[in-house]
């Protein structure tokens, strides 16, 4: 190392330059965001084991509990209608559950610094996941529709109730995208991030999804009426197959507008916090 | 605007780690500025705080012409930062990295595909085009990483460790990429630890030290702050067994001599002394003294 500055000798090859760069112009009002959706599109598109993970592990649960358990719980065969809605946000949340992964990889690879010392709207990266991750869920959420129709799900919804599923479920799916955002932001890697995902598979357990909470033990019943889940599966049963809602639809909405508040609120945090620092 | 960068006093605290202490720098446009330290001296913090993603605890840092802290936006206007690890997507494709970056930059949709063709190209990545970036190898990785921003024109290019991980031919490149940036007017502010490409690269150089600025100017200044020539004493297969500076007087060279013959060192059959000019290691050591665990023994008995 002593001697580099005597035996170096410059080679400059001659044509290096680069053809002159375009200048940076101003972007239009939706451009940023539209790149990245397209981006987390390409994300979700190509990750192909995550999809397949998240419509297969919801499907197969609900044969599972269906066929299997379903006669022991339910001997009249109706199960498939009681344990559909519980397996949706299943599917919807475990889904979006991986957001988390994605918000992970873009901080530990360091291209959100590149997108940081941009001229961007803050925000714009984290819409791209969102949007994608609704889109994603929104579909595999279709598949298992499909398939529970296939088994004998025979909802008595009206198209109106129908639409409401589909903003409750969307809804859902932005509260638990953003609270994994957030959760993204405050794992140490991508793979620390994925483990967290597991919440989303079992916490439907701890609810009315797969029994009545009438049945549990007087302690659990207390954390499956006030979780956030029971309201949301409650609603969706309640739209789909006429049982009674009651105050649960107010409750599932304020529930998952309060996780998208806390969740922005601490993923902001979070972020300010990490910037700069790998 | 003649000075690109400029900082007075910058402080940057995380937690009961002081990791700049005061820091002053002054870059003029156009020029490349390098800053040079051993790991953990500050440099990524000194990066990380004039491209806006890192605010001071103290101190201003004007970046062309704009303050980061009061202005981060009109900042951000005008750098482009490759940053230490490779900040490309690896899910798409190397056109669809760039093209991704031309869309964000403004461009549009036809443009941003032109000038992603004409980077790849420039970076001899038109083979892997259309390969996701995951498949990449670490050199190629950095190419496209740094092809990222020259996307759109830039006054002012932070770069952080560059050439970190390249082989000796795509660190030849990426030298003559920076110069020819340069040439066009860019300013070019990086980090390195190797004292070559400072050497190489830079018209001016600032060593990093503990979150200070130990030394700043020229390669030239620099070696000349440390004095004259060094002398050294090689082994029979050309090993370095000594090394001495003097003050570059004759007296000095004389008392370099002597001690040398002392030395159990040169008794050794097959040793050769050799004069030459100091090196910027000779400067980085002696600035440095302390830090650095490789130190030659004798280079602090001047």
């Amino acid at each position: 190392m002593t001697t580099l500055t005597t035996t170096t000798a410059t080679t400059s090859t001659p044509g290096t330059g680069i053809a002159p760069a375009p200048a940076r112009a101003k972007l239009g009002a939706f451009t940023a965001e539209s790149t990245f959706i397209a981006r987390s599109f390409r994300h979700s598109v190509r990750d192909i084991d995550a999809m397949l993970m998240a419509v297969l592990l919801p499907t197969m649960l609900m044969l599972m509990f269906t066929f299997i358990f379903g006669n022991a719980i339910d001997p009249s065969g109706g199960y498939v209608d009681y344990v559909v809605p519980g397996i949706i946000l299943l599917c919807a949340g475990f889904g979006a559950s991986s957001t988390a992964i994605s918000v992970s990889r873009d901080m530990t690879t360091g291209i959100i610094d590149r997108f940081r010392t941009m001229p961007l709207r803050s925000g714009a990266v984290t819409t791209g996941h969102v949007v994608a991750s609704l889109a994603r869920n929104l579909v595999a959420t279709g598949v298992v529709i499909a398939v529970a129709l296939l088994v004998g799900f025979r909802p008595t919804a009206t198209p109106l109730e129908w639409l409401a599923v589909l903003g409750l479920v969307a809804l859902y799916i932005l509260a638990i995208t953003y609270l994994f955002a957030a959760i993204g932001l405050a794992a140490s890697s991508p793979e620390a991030a994925s483990g967290y995902g597991f919440i989303l598979l079992f916490l439907p357990y701890l609810s009315s999804a797969f029994v009545p909470v009438e049945t549990m033990p007087t302690w659990l019943q207390w954390i499956a009426e006030n979780q956030p889940i029971t309201p949301v599966i409650e609603t969706i049963r309640g739209l789909l197959m006429g049982t009674p809602i009651g105050d649960s639809a107010w409750w599932a909405l304020g529930w998952c507008v309060g996780i998208v508040i806390v969740s922005v609120v601490w993923g902001g945090w979070l972020f300010g916090r990490r910037a700069g620092r790998r | 605007m003649t000075v690109a960068i400029d900082t007075h006093g910058l402080r940057k605290r995380f937690g009961s780690t002081e990791v700049l202490a005061g820091l002053d720098l002054s870059v003029p446009a156009g020029s490349v500025f390098a800053l040079l330290g051993p790991n953990g001296a500050g440099k990524t913090t000194t990066i990380n705080i004039l491209t806006t993603l890192v605010r001071p605890d103290a101190g201003i840092a004007r970046v062309a012409g704009f303050d980061v802290a009061a202005s981060p936006e009109e900042v951000k206007q005008r750098i482009a930062l490759t940053g230490q690890s490779a900040a490309v997507d690896e899910v798409l494709t190397g056109t669809e990295n760039l093209v991704m970056m031309g869309r964000l930059s403004g461009l549009g949709r036809p443009q941003a595909r032109d000038r992603a063709a004409e980077l790849l190209e420039r970076f001899e990545l038109t083979d892997a085009a259309r390969r996701r970036v995951g498949t990449y190898s670490g050199g190629m990785r950095r190419r496209l990483d740094l092809a990222l921003s020259l996307v759109v024109d830039v006054p002012i290019l932070f770069l952080d460790e560059p050439t970190t991980g390249l082989d000796t031919r795509s660190r030849q490149e990426l030298w003559n990429v920076i110069r020819s940036l340069a040439a066009a007017g860019t300013t070019v502010f990086l980090t390195t630890q190797y004292l070559e490409e400072a050497d190489r690269l830079a018209d001016r150089i600032a060593v990093l030290d503990r979150g200070r600025i130990a030394a700043e100017g020229t390669a030239d200044e620099l070696k000349a702050r440390i004095g004259g020539d060094v002398v050294e004493l090689r082994g029979a297969d050309g090993e370095l067994l000594l090394e001495l500076p003097t003050d570059g007087s004759v007296h000095g060279l004389r008392a370099a001599i002597d001690l040398l013959d002392r030395s159990p060192a040169s008794a050794i059959d097959g040793t050769q002394v050799a004069i030459r000019r100091p090196s910027l290691d000779d400067v980085f050591l002696a600035i440095t003294a302390g830090a650095a665990a490789s130190a030659p023994e004798l280079i602090e008995s001047k």
